[in-house]
């Protein structure tokens, strides 16, 4: 087990290097000079000059990488260009709406996905199972901007139930937080929901079938019991995996989130700094955010190990 | 062809058994066909598809109006008659853009499958077949992987500018680590298999080897998987013009519809419905086939 946790954080290194290149090449990507670019055209040729020099535009770009990197890992990214402050702290005030809402849409995508996935692989091909995959799917096939606008022009603007858009800090008012909340969480978790859903019934299906529920059927426990004790708890253990996956979608999910309900995260920052080629605090948004979901996935691997023995002693 | 090509290259592979495979490969491509066809989910997403397509291709003669032409007297008008999808700010016919943004999502859905499936798929089969050159072609992926791709997306055209060409360009480095590692996983199967063993045993070469024996084996999940990233990419396109990161803001494109759309959605609910309604289908359609394609292949599958 030790083995194999100091293995995948080993592995980490290549990988993070990798996600560091990219993130370091994006700059220079960009056709032309990028700090004519970020200056925009009035700029004189010595304000240019002296954003290069800023930037260490002028130096070999092994010498840039190497500053860039080392300065990343201790979590400084430079300053934000638009903004005028370091980029960790522009990011740091934008973090909790993003944290909260991915988390909200990871809780919703689990108490909707799950339960779903259990009611039909036990009503198998019934009525009730054929509409709960039909929903799944379409969850698959909905763009989450195009959902959100949609809840938005129903619960919204024709019933005004919940408000459009905006956030609230939840020390600041936590009623109007969740209510501000609702629509944009449920909008981010519906396609996990649905994904969660197609694979808890079909590990679900797998279990079923099993020795060890056939032996629980026939020693007398109710049919229920059996489903929820024995099937349901090892009927989750692919689960895990789908989501620690989803984990990377509802962040990438979050940044069109926050921009169709106007919350003021991470993502919305991501998205208004393009417009305005902000690219250290590019740089370090999608750093972080990368960062997070290696972290999240490695997390989710070493559990997986953790709670299913069968892996721990058969491969690796 | 395939026998005279074979037979001039290695004159000692005998021809007979050429031939059976080709029977073979016929008469297993006959079963999926029959497998697909019993399928009704996935023969009404191919005639709904053949639509969309022929939507795109005809679009000039089949859209009512021209999607460009701005006429500010008849701004925000409801659907009607005349504009059966109504009209946007700018008094241009949302039923003519909604048509002619087919264009745009199947065009750049199409060609980034074509090209991530191509350079993924060389990727997967020489880092699956030459064990030395495996992990550093895999941890690349698996780098370019370590992103939600809707924000590596984002990334690259943050740097390279909103333009349809940085669209495909991004889009394309989000998919081919997807397909690089699919066929990977089934080349690094196919390696062991006897008739790999034996074409290496008899002296083939290892590029007739990797595209006649272990790439052929597995082109079918490799479709499955195609029409999935079509899917996939078609949404990606549509998210980034959304977020003003795709194709310029004037391009008749679902996403660039839909983020206009939004902004009136008080005034003019037509302007996001139609458009988000097309995207829908057209990503709907392409999962039920993705779906039925994976039952026809593997049959064991379609129990679930």
């Amino acid at each position: 087990m030790l083995t194999y946790i100091l293995r995948r954080v080993l592995l980490l290194i290549p990988v993070m290097l990798i996600v560091g290149v990219v993130v370091f090449m994006l700059v220079h990507l960009t056709p032309g000079d990028p700090a004519a670019v970020i200056l925009g055209q009035n700029a004189t040729g010595e304000q240019i000059q002296a954003l290069r020099d800023r930037l260490g535009l002028n130096d070999p770009l092994l010498v840039q990488f190497w500053t860039w990197f080392s300065n990343a890992l201790r979590g400084d990214f430079g300053d934000s260009i638009f903004l005028g402050m370091p980029v960790t702290e522009a990011l740091q005030q934008r973090a909790p709406p993003t944290a909260l809402l991915t988390t909200y849409a990871l809780i919703i995508s689990i108490l909707i996905g799950v339960p779903a996935g259990v009611v039909a692989a036990v009503k198998r091909n019934s009525l009730v199972d054929r509409g709960l995959m039909l929903v799944s799917i379409s969850g698959a096939a909905i763009p989450t901007f195009f959902l959100g606008i949609l809840l938005i022009l129903i619960f919204a603007v024709r019933l005004r139930w919940l408000p459009s858009g905006g956030y609230t800090p939840i020390t600041e008012d936590p009623v109007k937080h969740f209510k501000g909340m609702i629509l944009p969480s449920f909008t981010l978790g519906f396609a996990s929901a649905g994904l969660l859903a197609r694979l808890v019934r079909s590990s679900m299906l797998d279990v079923l079938r099993e020795d060890y529920v056939r032996t629980a059927m026939a020693k007398g426990l109710v049919y229920r019991k059996v489903v929820t004790r024995h099937a349901l708890r090892n009927a989750l253990i692919p689960a895990i995996t789908v989501i620690g996956y989803s984990l990377g979608a509802l962040l990438g999910g979050a940044v069109v989130t926050e921009t169709v309900f106007t919350i003021p995260g991470m993502g919305r920052l991501v998205v208004q700094s393009i417009a305005r080629r902000d690219y250290p605090l590019i740089q370090g948004a999608i750093m972080i955010i990368a960062a997070i979901y290696v972290l999240v996935n490695l997390i989710v691997d070493i559990l997986y190990v953790y709670v299913d023995p069968r892996i721990r002693y058969g491969g690796n | 062809m395939a026998a005279t090509k074979t037979s001039a290259i290695e004159p000692g592979l005998p021809l007979a058994a050429d031939a059976a495979e080709n029977t073979r490969l016929r008469s297993s491509q006959r079963r999926w066909l029959v497998s697909l066809k019993s399928n009704r989910a996935a023969l009404v997403s191919v005639v709904v598809l053949v639509l969309l397509v022929s939507m795109a291709l005809f679009a000039p003669w089949i859209a009512p109006k021209d999607p460009a032409f701005i006429d500010p007297s008849i701004r925000l008008l409801g659907p009607s008659s005349e504009y059966r999808f109504g009209t946007d700010a700018f008094g241009r016919d949302v039923l003519s853009r909604v048509i002619y943004g087919a264009r745009v999502s199947l065009m750049i859905g199409v060609s980034v499958t074509i090209v991530a499936a191509i350079i993924g798929s060389i990727l997967g089969l020489v880092s699956g077949y030459y064990d030395r050159l495996d992990t550093p072609i895999m941890r690349i992926m698996d780098g370019l992987m370590a992103f939600p791709s809707i924000l590596l997306a984002i990334a690259i055209m943050a740097s390279l500018g909103p333009r349809t060409i940085n669209v495909f360009i991004a889009l394309t480095v989000v998919y081919v680590p997807i397909v690089a590692r699919l066929v990977r996983g089934s080349t690094l199967v196919l390696k062991q298999q006897p008739h790999v063993e034996s074409a290496r045993s008899i002296g083939l070469r290892d590029h007739t080897i990797l595209f006649r024996y272990i790439f052929a084996n597995s082109l079918s999940p490799l479709i499955v998987q195609c029409t999935f990233v079509i899917a996939l990419a078609i949404i990606s396109e549509s998210s980034l013009s959304f977020l003003g990161a795709g194709v310029p803001p004037e391009t008749p494109s679902w996403g660039n519809m839909l983020r206009d759309g939004q902004q009136l959605i008080q005034r003019a609910w037509w302007m996001a419905i139609f458009p988000g309604i097309a995207l829908v289908a057209t990503v709907l359609t392409l999962n039920i086939l993705g779906d039925g394609l994976r039952d026809a292949f593997d049959p064991r599958a379609r129990e679930r």
